[in-house]
């Protein structure tokens, strides 16, 4: 360890490829969990909230089957977003150093958001026979509330890395340190819409999908017909705005981060009227993008709303400050594949359920809805990588390279494998405990 | 009293919830390992029962401890980071396992080899994670965690291991493990009540040991936390009260009162950790960082002051809540209504 001096260009770009893996791995891991945190105390809330109002004892029971799920997701969440807290420092000190305290303020008060989400949640899984009736519907709601306010603050320091606010660089050094300025960066609002609306999607197909298994397994089931309506409904609206969101956070990334958007639309030469490439490969050498739909116009149009519009393309910035055009442009054409699915799954479940006047059983659209389950947490994660992809080379944009900002500490391919096995053991522990508690109660 | 000491005293005060919180927590965890005797079965239902609906809560002391750390000093996030690497690495793996095993057991299975599976994996992290933090401590006040100017770590990683922080991990550990034991004499009736205070009694004793035991090595390890803890003028102070405190635990349980023995042991171990705060005052990594020379924009530190004031608004009052309800009629009570008596 003393001797970083020696052979120090490689070990660095080893260690710097591991922190942003480890990163990256602890990151999408526990966005699942912090997505589940989000929406699934909501579905809770809601059946026993129906339960209360209809007497009807099938939502009583899903609401405690939820809350059984629930404890076991929100605990791996909770340590694996410890993990998190702690690797902002171990793998990126030079950035926390610098960072701290341009978004030190949101995560000090998500702080907070988790003692209360924590509390009530322990109140709600443990309180059923403790507290009375009004107190205990209070504390899921509380769960709620708190699961959305903590992923807002933590967006908003995402928010602040893609477009940092709130401080005058003077030297490599923050002068004229705002902090609420900070907090509140430029393109905060569309990414925080977009993230919570993605939390409730996601999870929303998720659970419906498992629901509409149970049920395609066995049809007479209120059980699963009342949990399927539930999480559809949630999902469903939710899926159906996220689109709505996404134009407006791509309309944002076009005045605030032109090089991100160039690269996830693999758009290299500035042009108007310039056309949509759906598809296709993204080859920065070849400054092209290759075997893609174009849909004349449509770039302009979306990104400004005016078919005529100039779009800066890449080749207008210098090659350095280049990300992965190939990685992000396919990552973006996924999540937009999959959020157009997920809407239209969503608009046909709406059409069904007006003609129906209740949730849609027919077996056609169970097999939909089965098939649609996984996709919304494959949107949410590709999402997440056109951003923190999109960003590169910088962890701040136009401030701090990844580069700078990693750790000074070698050999971290060793902590990378060790977290990568653990990640995958609580994975698969997580999926037997949950496939158990499913069975059980199919059987 | 500039709004970086304000900070370094809500850090200290939010260690001092964790130590006597989630502490706790990972205390029972050690009784569970050690779980003995023919009451094994009803001791470990007893702990699951006591950490279930607040661990979670407690352990977010925690959390708040990291983010005022990187919000008000950035830097000195940083140095504890990169010279601690390997130890906080293996903190968080006793944290992960822990929590995830203690979740994992009570919806797995109820199959006693499962159970008794997931009772080994968090037991034995909840055992880890108190002396990496114990060694964590003891390393920040060793002196030998050299930072360079650029923040780089001057020593290598294995800085952090030394007989004295090993000392101090061990000490973190058992004293977790007095506190749990003191806490589960109130909550444990009958026979499990007298488990759990001879428990206590015997930990007092290591707890003992182990504070001598770091004391001793801290003279030529840590000398400028010993000049702290022996030379100036208020360590004397702090140390009668501490002893007072420590006698008053033993001897009510002694006398069986269990409550008196758990309010003075949540007093030893809070002025454990002021003492060692005040002792390592103003550094936060002895000896190249302080509270002033890590301190980040004014402008964040007031407004950070100004956050935590208002969430506290928000959290003791849930807090109490969560307390009033899982952990009885008298939460906080120091008074014995009926003496616990044998059988
Ligand atoms: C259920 C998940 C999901 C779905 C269906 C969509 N998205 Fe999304 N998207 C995300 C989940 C997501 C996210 C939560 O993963 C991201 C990462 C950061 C963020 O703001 O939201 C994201 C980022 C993100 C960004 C980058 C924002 C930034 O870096 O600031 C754009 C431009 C879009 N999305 C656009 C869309 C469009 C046009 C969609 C049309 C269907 C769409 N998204 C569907
Ligand atoms: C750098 C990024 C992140 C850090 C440092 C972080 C940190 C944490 C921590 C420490 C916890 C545990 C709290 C507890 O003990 O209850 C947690 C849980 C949670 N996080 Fe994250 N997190 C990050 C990213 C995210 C993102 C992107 C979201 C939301 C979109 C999110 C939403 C949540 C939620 C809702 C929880 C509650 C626990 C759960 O339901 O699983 N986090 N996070
Ligand atoms: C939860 C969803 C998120 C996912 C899946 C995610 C994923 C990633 C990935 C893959 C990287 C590595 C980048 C690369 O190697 O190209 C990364 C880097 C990083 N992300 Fe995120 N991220 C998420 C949210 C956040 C949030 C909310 C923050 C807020 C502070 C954040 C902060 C960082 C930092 C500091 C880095 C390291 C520096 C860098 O590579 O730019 N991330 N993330």
């Amino acid at each position: 360890m003393a001797s970083w001096g020696t052979s120090r260009y490689v070990r660095g770009v080893t260690d710097l490829l591991a922190a942003r893996w480890l990163f990256g791995t602890s990151l999408a891991f526990h966005i699942v969990f912090a997505a589940v945190g989000v929406a699934m105390p909501l579905f809770m809330v809601l059946a026993e909230w129906r339960w209360r109002r209809s007497g009807d004892e099938v939502h009583l029971e899903l609401a405690r089957r939820w809350a059984k799920g629930t404890a076991i997701l929100f605990a791996v969440g909770a340590v694996s977003g410890t993990v998190i807290s702690f690797e902002l420092g171990l793998l990126w000190p030079r950035f926390m150093a610098f960072a701290g305290p341009l978004i030190g303020m949101p995560f000090s008060l998500e702080g907070f958001a988790f003692f209360t989400e924590a509390i009530f949640l322990g109140i709600y899984l443990y309180g059923w026979e403790r507290v009375g009736p009004a107190l205990h519907l209070a504390a899921g709601a509380a769960v709620a509330l708190s699961g959305a306010v903590s992923a807002f603050f933590v967006t908003l320091a995402n928010a602040w890395m893609n477009s940092p606010a709130g401080f005058r660089l003077v030297a490599g050094r923050a002068e004229d340190v705002a902090p609420l300025a900070a907090m509140f960066p430029p393109g905060w609002a569309h990414e925080v819409l977009h993230v919570l609306l993605s939390s409730y999607a996601a999870t929303g197909f998720a659970v419906a999908g498992i629901h509409a298994f149970l049920l395609w397994r066995s049809p007479a089931s209120a059980f699963h017909r009342a949990a399927l309506g539930i999480a559809l409904g949630v999902g469903g609206v939710a899926a159906l705005l996220q689109p709505l969101s996404g134009d407006f956070s791509a309309r944002q990334v076009a005045e605030t981060q032109p090089v991100k958007l160039a690269a996830l639309e693999g758009h290299f030469r500035t042009q108007r009227g310039a056309p949509l490439l759906v598809g296709g490969i993204a080859d920065a050498e070849a400054r092209e993008t290759r075997f893609a739909l174009e849909i004349p116009y449509g770039l302009s149009l979306l990104a400004f709303h005016d078919p005529h519009a100039e779009v800066k393309g890449l080749e207008a910035f210098p090659r350095d400050t280049w990300p992965n055009t190939f990685l992000v442009h396919l990552a973006f054409d996924v999540m937009v594949g999959l959020g157009t699915l997920l809407a239209l799954v969503s608009l046909v479940g709406a059409v069904l359920a007006w003609r129906a006047r209740g949730v849609p059983t027919q077996r056609r659209y169970l097999a939909a809805v089965i098939a649609a389950g996984p996709l919304g947490f494959l949107a949410l994660e590709a999402g997440w990588l056109v951003t923190e992809w999109g960003r590169q080379p910088f962890t701040i944009r136009g401030v701090m390279r990844t580069a700078q900002a990693v750790t000074p500490v070698s050999s971290l391919t060793i902590p990378f494998a060790g977290f990568l096995a653990l990640y995958l053991f609580l994975a698969f522990m997580v999926g037997l405990l949950l496939w158990r508690q499913i069975a059980r109660e199919a059987a | 009293m500039t709004p970086a000491d304000l900070l370094g005293a809500v850090i200290l005060s939010a260690l001092i919830a964790y130590a006597l919180l989630a502490g706790a927590d990972f205390g029972g965890g050690v009784w569970d390992l050690l779980a003995s005797g023919t009451r094994k079965a009803e001791q470990r239902r007893l702990i699951e029962h006591a950490i279930g609906p607040i661990w979670e809560a407690n352990h977010v002391w925690l959390i708040l401890v990291v983010v005022v750390l990187f919000t008000g000093f950035p830097p000195a996030f940083a140095a504890v980071s990169t010279t601690l690497f390997l130890p906080l690495v293996l903190l968080l793996v006793g944290i992960v396992l822990r929590g995830a095993a203690f979740t994992f057991r009570t919806y797995d299975a109820h199959d006693d080899r499962v159970q008794a599976r997931w009772g080994l994996i968090f037991s034995a992290s909840s055992t880890l994670a108190p002396l990496l933090l114990g060694l964590v401590v003891g390393a920040l006040a060793s002196g030998r965690l050299r930072v360079g100017a650029d923040g780089a770590p001057l020593a290598g990683q294995l800085a952090a291991f030394s007989p004295f922080t090993l000392a101090t991990g061990l000490f973190a550990c058992v004293l977790f493990a007095f506190l749990a034991a003191t806490y589960l004499a109130v909550e444990a009736a009958g026979p499990l009540a007298e488990d759990f205070r001879r428990r206590a009694l015997a930990a007092a004793v290591a707890v003992f040991a182990t504070a001598a035991a770091s004391l001793a090595l801290s003279r030529a390890e840590a000398p400028l936390v010993f000049a702290g803890l022996t030379a100036r003028r208020w360590s004397v102070l702090l140390h009668l009260a501490t002893g007072a405190a420590a006698v008053t635990a033993f001897g009510a349980l002694l006398a069986r009162r269990p409550r008196l023995a758990r309010a003075a042991a949540i007093a030893q171990v809070t002025l454990i950790v002021v003492g060692w705060g005040a002792s390592q005052y103003p550094y936060v990594v002895v000896p190249d960082v302080t509270l002033a020379s890590a301190s980040g924009p004014r402008a964040t530190q007031v407004a950070l002051l100004v956050a935590l004031a208002a969430g506290a608004v928000l959290l003791f009052p849930s807090l109490y809540l969560l307390f009033r309800i899982f952990k009885g009629e008298r939460p906080f009570s120091v008074v014995d209504r009926r003496p616990a008596r044998r059988g």
